[in-house]
């Protein structure tokens, strides 16, 4: 007797564990107040920061967030997911989901920018000090791949680099011989250059969060050279909770939210060209 | 006399009838108790397999990139199993064999690995042999940097691979009857003698079932390898990785991949599986 009922409490402890971690199950049980927010990855820190303000001017109110690589999220969108808006780190991947019909052409809204910095481990294995550094023989150096957003940018930087009269004949071809992974997000790029396993890397400047800082040395990189990353957020046209989604939207816009996101290295919109 | 020998073969007549009817409806029933499952398993491979388009499927197979993250994979997988064979019977046989302090808890580090997400397989293999890991730190002091490399791959696969190995192969050694093995070391057979004729053949299901198991979960890995390995077309990047990062560029070319995958599984785990037990069938005799 003693013994069942010793295994019972195991078996009641496990399945609140289980229920625990499984927020899937709860967040659908009251989605009235819930607002679900598809946004990349790098935008994981700022919008984590919004949602606790927004939930605590909005009582009641849950923001449920899913961060991937944008281009991951527009898959996730264009399979059907229930979604109530979505972030973009660039603009290809809006237009995708613009395209799908999913996000209604026209209600898209910048948010806010970013632009591309190169970061070492904080001791600099490598010895880089100038952008032309990476060019040096057996600098190991970690891209994101060409279909995440800052990826594509890191390659359009070389490709600027290389014709610019301040870096040697074929410079982009040696840097690009450095890289040793084309990592699938720009946080897998930060946390391979933190963990001292690459020399360089290249990730957005509102990557450095504030616990990261110390552990990076970072080159910036000229204007001239950088893309400007414009950031579009829009609600989905089919959104479960449009009203809340259209809430959260303003608030992201408004000088309490840019505040939030220029907090954590992002450009507001109205320093944007 | 006539009469009783005719009643007799009609009753055993009537028996053998009602025995083929008994099995008959047993076999029926399994039958239909088995639709279920198989039915969930290969529904969704035959979706991803009549999604993939015939067009595509054959321009995806000679492109450089897939070709690569196929004959990559290959050469991966297999390092792994031989590596998994010689590394892990050992392993099996003294679990098989021996009782000794800390049997139980070697058996369950054993376990460990499989259970493990495999996004933390990865971190741990860097933490252990990264350049600044336990290990990796004087690896590198030696000039030896094992991450984004191949060798990175092979030891992503046996990490979360080998286990499956161990686990079929020490049952298999526990099954086998150890009189027979008796029999051949009296009758003068080495140790390894009597290991090489009279154990691994008589364990040779269980056995080549583990490697089986081992080879499939190594093709599949994805998570340890991309944490350690990186994702590097034509050097790290392996059919997963290439599906993974293929899906988000273009789903059309992501199913045409995982088809290609299924298919070559397919086939190797079929042929082998016939072609070895024949050679089992005719060596244990």
């Amino acid at each position: 007797m003693m013994w069942t009922l010793k295994r019972g409490y195991l078996l009641v402890a496990i399945l609140l564990l289980a229920g625990c971690s499984l927020p899937g199950l709860s967040a659908n049980s009251d989605a009235k107040n819930n607002v679900t927010v598809f946004a990349a990855a790098s935008l994981t820190d700022p919008f984590r920061d919004l949602a606790l303000q927004f939930e605590a001017d909005n009582p009641g109110v849950d923001v449920v967030f899913n961060f991937a690589g944008s281009q991951q999220l527009a898959q996730q969108l264009a399979q059907g997911a229930a979604v109530d808006l979505f972030a973009s780190a660039n603009e290809a991947q809006m237009r995708a989901v613009i395209d799908t019909g999913r996000v209604t052409e026209g209600k898209q809204r910048v948010f806010g920018g970013n632009k591309l910095v190169v970061v070492m481990p904080a001791e600099n294995p490598a010895g880089l000090s100038t952008l032309q550094d990476l060019a040096k023989p057996d600098v190991k150096l970690v891209l994101a791949a060409k279909n995440v957003p800052v990826g594509d940018y890191s390659l359009a930087f070389l490709e600027k680099a290389n014709s610019s009269p301040q870096f040697a004949v074929g410079y982009e071809e040696a840097v690009l011989s450095n890289v040793v992974s084309y990592e699938e997000n720009v946080k897998a790029v930060l946390s391979k250059v933190v963990l001292g396993e690459a020399d360089a890397g290249i990730v957005y400047s509102s990557d450095i969060s504030p616990d990261v800082a110390g552990q990076v040395a970072r080159i910036s990189i000229p204007d001239s050279l950088n893309t400007l990353a414009a950031y579009p957020i829009a609600p989905v046209s089919d959104a479960p909770n449009l009203a809340l989604a259209q809430k959260f939207l303003e608030f992201v816009l408004s000088p309490a939210g840019q505040a939030v996101l220029a907090g954590h290295g992002f450009i507001p919109v109205e320093e944007m060209d | 006399m006539v009469t009783a020998s005719n009643s007799t073969a009609t009753a055993a007549a009537a028996v053998r009838v009602e025995r083929r009817w008994r099995r008959a409806r047993e076999d029926a029933l399994l039958v239909l108790l088995s639709v279920p499952l198989v039915l969930f398993l290969t529904l969704p491979l035959l979706a991803l397999v009549v999604r993939a388009a015939p067009v595509d499927f054959l321009s995806n197979l000679f492109d450089v990139e897939v070709a690569q993250a196929i004959w990559l994979s290959m050469a991966t997988t297999t390092t792994t199993l031989l590596l998994t064979l010689v590394l892990g019977a050992p392993v099996a046989y003294l679990l098989a064999r021996r009782r000794f302090r800390g049997h139980a808890a070697l058996d369950t580090l054993i376990d460990l690995p499989i259970v493990l997400p495999p996004l933390v397989a990865g971190i741990a293999l860097l933490l252990a042999f990264g350049r600044r890991g336990l290990l990796g730190q004087q690896l590198s002091i030696l000039g030896v940097d094992i991450a984004f490399t191949q060798v990175a791959v092979v030891m992503a696969q046996l990490f979360v691979a080998a286990p499956f190995f161990v686990k079929a192969a020490t049952a298999g050694f526990a099954n086998v009857d150890r009189e027979i093995e008796y029999a051949a070391a009296l009758d003068g057979a080495s140790s390894f003698q009597v290991f090489r004729m009279i154990t691994v053949p008589l364990s040779g299901a269980a056995l080549l079932a583990g490697a089986i198991m081992t080879w499939a979960r190594a093709l599949g890995e994805f998570g340890a390898t991309i944490i350690f390995a990186g994702n590097f077309p034509g050097r790290t990047q392996t059919m997963p990785l290439a599906i993974y990062l293929g899906f988000e560029l273009n789903l059309n070319r992501a199913l045409t991949l995982s088809a290609i995958l299924l298919l070559t599984s397919f086939l190797v785990l079929f042929v082998v599986k016939v072609l070895l037990r024949q050679r089992l069938q005719a060596w244990s005799q």
